[in-house]
Formats: C-alpha cells, structure tokens, sequence
C-alpha cells in the first residue's frame, strides 16, 4: 500500500518534468526548423547579398532584404514615437493619481484593448486611417505614418502594463520623503518616480518594439508592401513580417526557403530585443 | 520665469486625465464602429447558414464552427501541459539553473511573433510530418502560442494558495499528490480558469499564425485533417480580397463581440479570485 503510494507519487513528479519539458522542446524544434529552412539559402546566396542586398526577386535568384528590415525598424521606431509617450502617461495617470474606482473601470478597459485583433485594427486602419493620411498628407495613404499610427496604438496594452508594474513597485517612502520636501505631486513623479522606475519603463518600450516588429496581419493590410526603402513617412513600405505572410501561401523551392531566412532574421531580432528587455533591464534592477 | 509648481502640477494632472480617457476612447470608437456598421449586417441567418460565392453572400457558419473546434481542441491540448509545467514549477522543485532554462524557454515562445509560429507550423506540422492545410495542424501551432499563457497565469493562481492550506493537509497525512489534486487546484481554480479564458479569446483572434497551417477552406471541416477558416481568416479574406464589406463587418461583429466576452468573463473570474484571497 505504502509502495503503491510512493511510486504514484514518483510517476506523477516524472509526468511533471516531461511537461515542463515541453516549453524548451516546442522551442528547440522552432528554432531547429526555422534554422534549417533558412539558413541554407545564406550559405548559397551569401549573408551579404541577402542582409545587405537591395533587390527582392525570389524567382530570379535575387534575396536582397535590407530594405525590409529598415523598413521594419522604421515602422517600430514610428509606434514607438506615438505609442511609448501615450502608455507611459496612461501609466503614470493610472497609478498616481486615478482613484481605486477609475482604476477598476480603467485598467480592463486598457486589457480589452489587448484582446482585439490584430485583423480588425487593420481593417479599421484601412478604412479610417488611410483615408485621412491621403486626403490631408498626400499619397496613397497605404504608408509609413498610417502603419506607425496603427502600431502606436496595438502596442499601448503592453507599454501600459509593464510600466504600471514598474511604477506601482516604487516604494511608497519614496514618494513620502519627496512629499516631506515640499514637493507638488508632479515634481516627486518625475523627479524621485520614473528615475527608480526607469528600467522597467525602458523594458516596456523594449517589449512594445518587439511587439510592433513582429505584427504582421494589420501591417501588410496597412502598409502598402512596396519593396523599397520609403523615401518619406508617406511612403509605402515592405515590413519582414510582411515579405513571410504575402507570399508564404504559394512559394516553393528557393522562393519559400528565401521566406524562412526573412524568418530566421526577424527570430534574431526579436530574440536579441527580448534578451535586452527581460535579462538585460532586469538585472540591473536587481543591482 | 519660473512657473509655479502647483500650476504646472494642476495642468499635468488634466493632461494626464485626457490622456488616459483618450486612450480608452480608442477602444469604445473601435467597438462602436465595428458594431453600429456591423449589427445591421448580423442575424440569426448569418450565423447559422453557410457561405455561398466566396462569402459574398449567405452566412458565417462554418467559420464559426472551425473557431470553436480551433479554440477547444488547443485547450485540451495546452491546459494539461501548461498546468502541469505550472505545479511542476511551483510545487516540486525550488529556484535552480532547470526552473530558470524552463522559465528561459517559456519566456521565450511568449516572445516569439505569430507570424513566426505560422512559419515553423507550415514547415513541421503541414509539411514535414504531413499534416496538410488541417485543423490537427492549427490546434498543434496554437497549443504551443497558448501555452506560455496558460503557464503564467496558473503558475500566479497556485503561488497565492495560501500555505496553511498545504500544511493542514499534510497534517491530514495526505502525500503530496493528494494534496494539489484535492486541495491546492480547487483553490486555484479561479485563476486558472482566467488563463484557459484568455488563451481561448487569443485563438479566436488568431490570425497569421493560423492561416498557414489550418489554411483557408470554406467548408465545415469534419475531421481533424480537414482545412478549415476561423471567423479571423475569413474576416481577413473578405476585407483584404474585397469580397464584402458588409459581410466582412458582420464577421467582425460575431469575431469582436466574442472575443470582448471571453475576455470580460476570464477578468470578472480572476477579480472574484483576487477577492477571496484579499
């Protein structure tokens, strides 16, 4: 009796560890099928011509992506501009000074933001955004600053919460002795606040770039997917997510494995940005 | 000049005040558009009857049906393995280099972009291991994308089991297992159903990562190898083919009113779980 008792125990803690497991196995075989598909090609073709190469014709043996990585950058850069100053006042508001009340009604509000897809923000960017940025800035509206503007705003649920956090986690006897010094409630925020959460709110903007560098389905119905770097913020653009999702569906041969080298760059990029927010940052909030 | 502090400190405070309601704005003008262009489009007809011409007429049931089967199947899938990785984490070990590689791995696959799980889906699960364009195909990238998810939240809902709990039972002389079976999940049922909730509002909104791997068939799939669309891969099909607009706004009505549904109920279980143990 005892002994079945134990072994049940024993198996049991062995299912555990085989699940626990599993997280590191389904990300070993992304990386290990992402790698195979794509690096090949950069043997073949070479890193250069396709890093820094400029001409995108899969079927023509040309693999060239530099345009679509400035191209994504410049659409992260872009959300940042708009999304980073709108979260991070959302977040200071919301934990500084809304009541509990506001707080209740406020904070799942901004969560259901997060639950919209990323589909309906782009249908909705096609039918109002594009429009006005044609009408009033010129072009074909399908641009830079409409998919920064779509971006800026998908991106606010994750700069919001993580900057809440790193707020909220200031201790509350820094604002007391700030407030024993005289100081308005806006002179201890931005004097004694943000600089002890400044990391946290670093690795908020970090996430949301990453976030907005890996959206795809409001992008490429935003973005106008034109394969050069844009001369202006009205000019349409090319983002790597984009290149996968347009012509995945029917690539085959050298085409398709060109696609999961786009994949293999973006993995690199998220990866290295992902590093920086979640290991980087936080190791210096521990020192 | 110097302005006075109070004055400046009065003016961010409404800025602030604007600001925030202004973000909130963003969400109500979006759920206002898709439901006031929407809800003239939607009736009982076009929920329960099957496209015809491409979608240009008739209704969204098979969409729907394939949302559901998508959303379902990945959670049976991932709430054992996500569960189980969460006790695993929480109960049966303390902090070492193998709890950090897990929380590395888990970390990183919430990192990873969906158009990035289409890619690794459509070359393992469609191509490699011969799936085809399949709900199997979907429900296995899905799993994996959800997973992250259903571990954190049930990881936060066990951590706030309050240890005497643990301890009465042990004193009852239950062993370890009886006791996250009969005493610690039941406690943490709450927050777990908050995250099953969530992921299941995230597999309806899921888009690129589907698309790829459960492909884009209009029929009503019928077994797990057969292609499928959800209400978001149709939607999009409508909106960016120009199929429809109207029918398009009525697949987004049906697609955004669950999903704000799904997600008002996992926060209203989670409050009342934050409730109980504050």
């Amino acid at each position: 009796m005892i002994d079945r008792t134990v072994f049940k125990e024993r198996f049991v803690k062995w299912v555990l560890v085989a699940f626990a497991l599993s997280s590191l196995l389904f990300l070993f075989l992304i990386f290990l099928f992402i790698l195979a598909e794509g690096l090949p090609l950069f043997l073949k073709v070479g890193v250069k011509n396709i890093i820094f190469g400029f001409k995108w014709a899969p079927t023509k043996g040309y693999f060239g992506i530099f345009p679509m990585i400035i191209s994504s950058f410049l659409v992260t850069i872009g959300a940042l501009v708009i999304g980073a100053p709108m979260g991070l006042s959302c977040a200071i508001y919301l934990s500084e000074y809304s009541g509990k009340k506001m707080k209740m009604f406020l904070k799942p509000a901004l969560e259901l933001l997060a639950g919209i897809p990323s589909v309906v923000f782009g249908f909705l960017g096609v039918i109002y955004i594009v429009p006005l940025v044609r009408n009033y800035l010129g072009g074909s509206g399908f641009s830079l600053i409409s998919t920064s503007l779509v971006l800026g705003v998908m991106i606010l649920p994750t700069i919001i919460s993580i900057s809440f956090d790193a707020l909220v986690s200031v201790p509350k006897t820094y604002r007391e002795g700030s407030a024993a010094m005289g100081a308005t409630k806006w002179q201890t925020i931005y004097k004694v606040i943000i600089p002890s959460a400044k990391s946290g709110i670093l690795a908020s903007f970090i996430l949301g770039m990453g976030r907005a560098i890996g959206e795809t389905m409001a992008v490429i119905m935003i973005a106008g997917n034109a394969l050069k770097i844009p001369g202006s913020i009205l000019d349409p653009l090319r983002t790597l997510t984009g290149n996968i999702a347009l012509e995945l569906a029917y690539a085959t041969g050298d085409h398709r494995l060109g696609l999961f080298s786009t994949g293999v760059v973006l993995m690199v990029i998220i990866m290295i940005l992902n590093y920086i927010a979640n290991f980087g940052i936080k190791r210096k909030i521990a020192k | 000049m110097r302005i006075n502090p109070r004055i400046i400190n009065r003016l961010v405070r409404m800025g602030l005040n604007v600001q925030a309601f202004f973000t909130v704005g963003i969400l109500i003008i979006i759920v206002a558009i898709i439901f006031f262009k929407g809800f003239p489009h939607m009736s009982f007809a076009f929920i329960f009857s099957f496209p015809e011409d491409m979608g240009r007429e008739g209704g969204i049931f098979p969409s729907i049906v394939g949302t559901i089967q998508l959303a379902l199947l990945s959670i049976l899938f991932a709430t054992p393995l996500g569960l189980g990785t969460a006790i695993f984490l929480t109960e049966y070990t303390r902090e070492s280099l193998f709890t950090k590689l897990i929380r590395f791995g888990v970390e990183s696959l919430a990192g990873i972009p969906s158009i990035l799980y289409g890619l690794f889906g459509f070359i393992f699960f469609v191509i490699k291991l011969k799936m085809g364009w399949s709900l199997l195909a979907g429900v296995l990238t899905m799993t994996i994308m959800i997973l992250p998810t259903i571990i954190r939240t049930s990881e936060e809902a066990i951590r706030a089991v309050p240890r005497q709990l643990r301890i009465v039972s042990y004193s009852l002389s239950a062993s370890k297992w009886e006791t996250i079976k009969k005493v610690v999940l039941p406690a943490a049922m709450p927050g777990i159903l908050t995250g099953i909730m969530l992921s299941i509002g995230r597999a309806v909104g899921e888009t690129a990562a589907i698309i790829f791997t459960m492909g884009s068939s209009l029929r009503l799939p019928l077994s797990v190898m057969d292609s499928g669309r959800t209400m978001a891969v149709h939607f999009y099909i409508l909106a960016r083919e120009g199929i429809s607009m109207e029918k398009a706004y009525g697949t987004a009505v049906v697609l955004v009113l669950s999903i704000l549904l799904i997600n008002i109920l996992a926060y209203y279980i989670m409050n009342k779980a934050i409730a109980r143990y504050s």
